[in-house]
């Protein structure tokens, strides 16, 4: 028989045996791991429950959409290349970047356009929106926004749930997650948690 | 603390966490891959699959094992695909289109793991585990391998044998990488990520719109993805996605297991040869580039227009530009944030680390041998300056082991120019493509074709590759890019085996002090330069200057 064949049906035969273990196994393994009281949670996605109502995963960002605009109550995640509009919501049943590239004239419009809606909703001068708030995430579903964008929010959202602006800074302070172990990453603050939060408070 | 400092920690943190592990992982991997003990497991296995342990392989052999294996393992993968319906956990998914069956079959089997398909709407979980995580192990495997008949090559003398591939590939696979994973995805489950064999979760948001999340049994994958240099995910925006990569945390420990066999390798060779410091020199080469190019990258998206485009808020610039320089540095390919948004200079960065060869540490396995025939060439040039019959760890390097090394060296530039050139001149296939105008465009074109030709994986995402000509000329470029190279490496792993190992003498080159390092580095640098110059300056060079 031909040694190349021979050696062919040989894979074959390690193949099967290497997939049963580490295709079949493994991943069952992890997934029993990921039973344990305590592991479920993550496993299942981190979701958030309100009065037996699963409003979220805390990993997910969707922004959430204002019932009437001029009153908008919510702090808002970064924009979205799954989202239509410019400052949508996006789809969680995918995930997606832009990936639009700096030389390029037709996104400098799109990126304009973001930075003027934020202006106005917040009722600040153009300049003042933060870099994060008028960029698409590279995933599309960031649950964070900056320390910034945040701030940047806290007058509106005060001004439209009656709470006082030093209530709403300070839920903002309590879900912002810091650098681990003071170096890695960035500075975040997680928006559903803090919307939830807010909610609850007014 | 100012971001430019904890992002010099967070390297920082990176680096020690690699020079703990290095030690015990590569003398483990020496012993792995020297021992002549097999497991109970292992000997059951071998009378199962009726393969003889202990007899050892010609060069030939084992390079017919290993391009047997990887052909079944490209049918049996296309078939997965196209058999979908009938597999449980399919979520009515259908079947996946042949062209992009093929692509991905060719792509995973070469660890190369480039993701022409949306995850969420195309695989189910059934081909996820039985098929897409099996070939990230195993293809890991056969880098691992191919790497240790290199390096049996050198050290053993006057035989004609390599080992036996089988033996190779299932102690990699059982003895290193399973185990390996398994701790990991525990790992990386405790800290958030997801492990769900549910297709999704509806939920309804706080401002009472529904939405359905899509989940996926990520963590066993995620684990071995990054591991095994990997990098295809689950998710379609890859360890972007929160339930891939949740926090700064996972952010660190994803990196590290990418990195942790690559430079625990450049150990494992030093034990094996008998001199640790041969392997120091090559983890010194490995490092300065990846230091340096981490350096270019980070600057450059410190710098861009829009830093923050395409980037995750956890993660910020320095925990992305880290990873963006880990990964292309390594065939990985798995990104955490999107290379397509880069700065003409960051995204060309990522670019040049992939056309170096992946050798900055490269690949598991694969770094290994790659660095190892650069060495090669690089002894070669300094024989030729100084007019001596090249040698290297005492193996002369005669007309035999040169032209190995050189084809393998070549194989990549040739299908990658070759590719990306006609692709350009295809009538209508470029135009329709491209996510990005100008500079920009050309780049996504090469940023593909080295991608696929070095078997990294990671995209200038923004280009739509879903075509019958991008389909299949990918994924040729990735069986060239990945099969070349190795049988050329098991050719001169088998002509380096047959020769007596020659003794040093006053007029040998040591390979152990800075004159190789700066030799070897240079070399890669050179090649690479050479090569790509006149392509890099109409991409990323004529962007980066816009």
């Amino acid at each position: 028989m031909n040694n190349l064949v021979k050696q062919s049906l040989a894979g074959l035969r390690v193949l099967l045996v290497l997939t049963v273990v580490t295709g079949v196994l493994y991943p069952l393994a992890v997934w029993g791991v990921g039973r344990i009281p305590g592991l479920e949670a993550n496993a299942e996605g981190s979701v958030i429950t309100r009065n037996g109502q699963a409003v979220g995963s805390s990993l997910i960002g969707v922004d959430p959409v204002a019932a009437d605009p001029a009153n908008d109550p919510w702090f808002h995640n970064r924009p979205s290349a799954l989202a239509k509009d410019p400052l949508g919501p996006g789809d969680p049943s995918s995930s997606l970047g832009s990936n639009k590239s700096a030389v390029n004239s037709d996104y400098d419009a799109v990126v304009a356009e973001r930075r003027t809606l934020v202006a106005r909703r917040e009722g600040v001068a153009p300049d003042q929106v933060p870099s994060d708030a008028v960029t698409a995430s590279a995933s599309g579903l960031d649950p964070q926004i900056s320390p910034a964008y945040a701030e940047l929010q806290v007058a509106r959202v005060a001004r439209v749930t009656g709470l006082p602006v030093d209530r709403v800074r300070a839920l903002v302070a309590e879900h912002t997650t810091g650098r681990g172990l003071g170096v890695l990453g960035d500075p975040a603050v997680d928006v559903l948690e803090l919307n939830l939060a807010v909610q609850a408070a007014g | 603390m100012s971001p430019t400092l904890a992002g010099l920690l967070q390297a920082g943190l990176l680096i020690a966490a690699l020079a703990a592990v290095h030690r015990p992982l590569g003398d483990y991997l020496a012993r792995v891959f020297s021992t002549p003990e097999h497991t109970r497991a292992e000997t059951a296995l071998y009378r199962l699959v009726r393969v003889d342990p202990d007899a050892e392989q010609r060069w030939g052999t084992y390079a017919q094992g290993v391009l047997g294996f990887s052909f079944v393992s490209v049918v049996l993968l296309y078939l997965l695909q196209r058999l979908q319906p009938l597999l449980p956990f399919d979520f009515g998914r259908g079947a996946v289109p042949p062209g992009m069956a093929f692509n991905n079959a060719a792509s995973f089997v070469s660890n190369t793991n480039w993701q022409s398909y949306v995850p969420e709407v195309v695989m189910g979980h059934a081909v996820q585990m039985v098929g897409l995580t099996v070939q990230n192990f195993v293809s890991a495997a056969v880098g691992l391998a191919v790497a240790m008949a290199l390096v049996r090559g050198f050290i053993r003398s006057r035989t004609d044998r390599l080992g036996n591939f089988w033996v190779d590939l299932v102690r990699g696979t059982l003895r290193v990488l399973l185990p390996m994973a398994f701790v990991s995805a525990v790992a990386l489950l405790a800290l958030g990520v997801v492990m769900s064999l549910r297709s999704g979760v509806t939920v309804v948001g706080p401002d009472g719109v529904s939405h359905t999340i899509a989940l996926a049994p990520a963590a066993s994958q995620e684990a071995i993805k990054m591991l095994g240099t990997n990098g295809g995910g689950i998710f379609n925006a890859n360890s972007a996605h929160p339930f891939e990569n949740p926090n700064s945390w996972t952010n660190l420990l994803e990196i590290f297991l990418l990195m942790a066999i690559p430079v625990s390798l450049t150990r494992a060779f030093g034990t094996l040869v008998g001199n640790r410091r041969q392997g120091y020199v090559l983890l010194s080469v490995m490092g300065v580039l990846w230091a340096g190019m981490l350096g270019v990258i980070w600057w450059a998206e410190a710098h861009g227009l829009r830093p923050l485009e395409g980037k995750e808020t956890r993660f910020g610039v320095a925990g992305s530009a880290l990873f963006a320089d880990s990964t292309t540095g390594t065939s990985t390919g798995a990104v955490n944030s999107m290379h397509d948004s880069f700065s003409g200079l960051g995204g060309g960065g990522t670019l040049l680390n992939m056309l170096f060869g992946e050798m900055t540490p490269g690949g598991v396995g694969t770094g290994l041998y790659s660095i190892l025939v650069m060495a090669v060439i690089a002894m070669f040039l300094a024989g030729l300056m100084v007019g001596r019959t090249p040698e290297y760890l005492g193996k002369k390097l005669g007309k035999r082991e040169v032209t190995a090394a050189a084809v393998s060296i070549l194989a990549m530039p040739t299908v990658l120019l070759l590719g990306a050139g006609i692709a350009l001149v295809l009538p209508g296939e470029v135009d329709k493509a491209l996510n990005n105008p100008g500079a920009h465009g050309l780049s996504e074109v090469l940023y593909a074709y080295a991608s696929a030709s070095n078997n990294n994986g990671s995209a200038f995402a923004g280009i739509t590759v879903t075509s019958d000509w991008f389909q299949s000329s990918l994924g040729v470029c990735m069986l060239l890019g990945r099969f070349i190279p190795i049988v050329a490496v098991l050719a001169l792993a088998g002509s380096l085996a047959a020769q007596r190992k020659v003794p040093e003498s006053a007029g040998t080159l040591p390979t152990t002090g800075p004159l190789f390092a700066t030799l070897l580095g240079g070399s890669v640098v050179l090649v690479a330069a050479l090569t790509f110059i006149p392509a890099l300056a109409l991409g990323p060079i004529a962007e980066a200057l816009l």
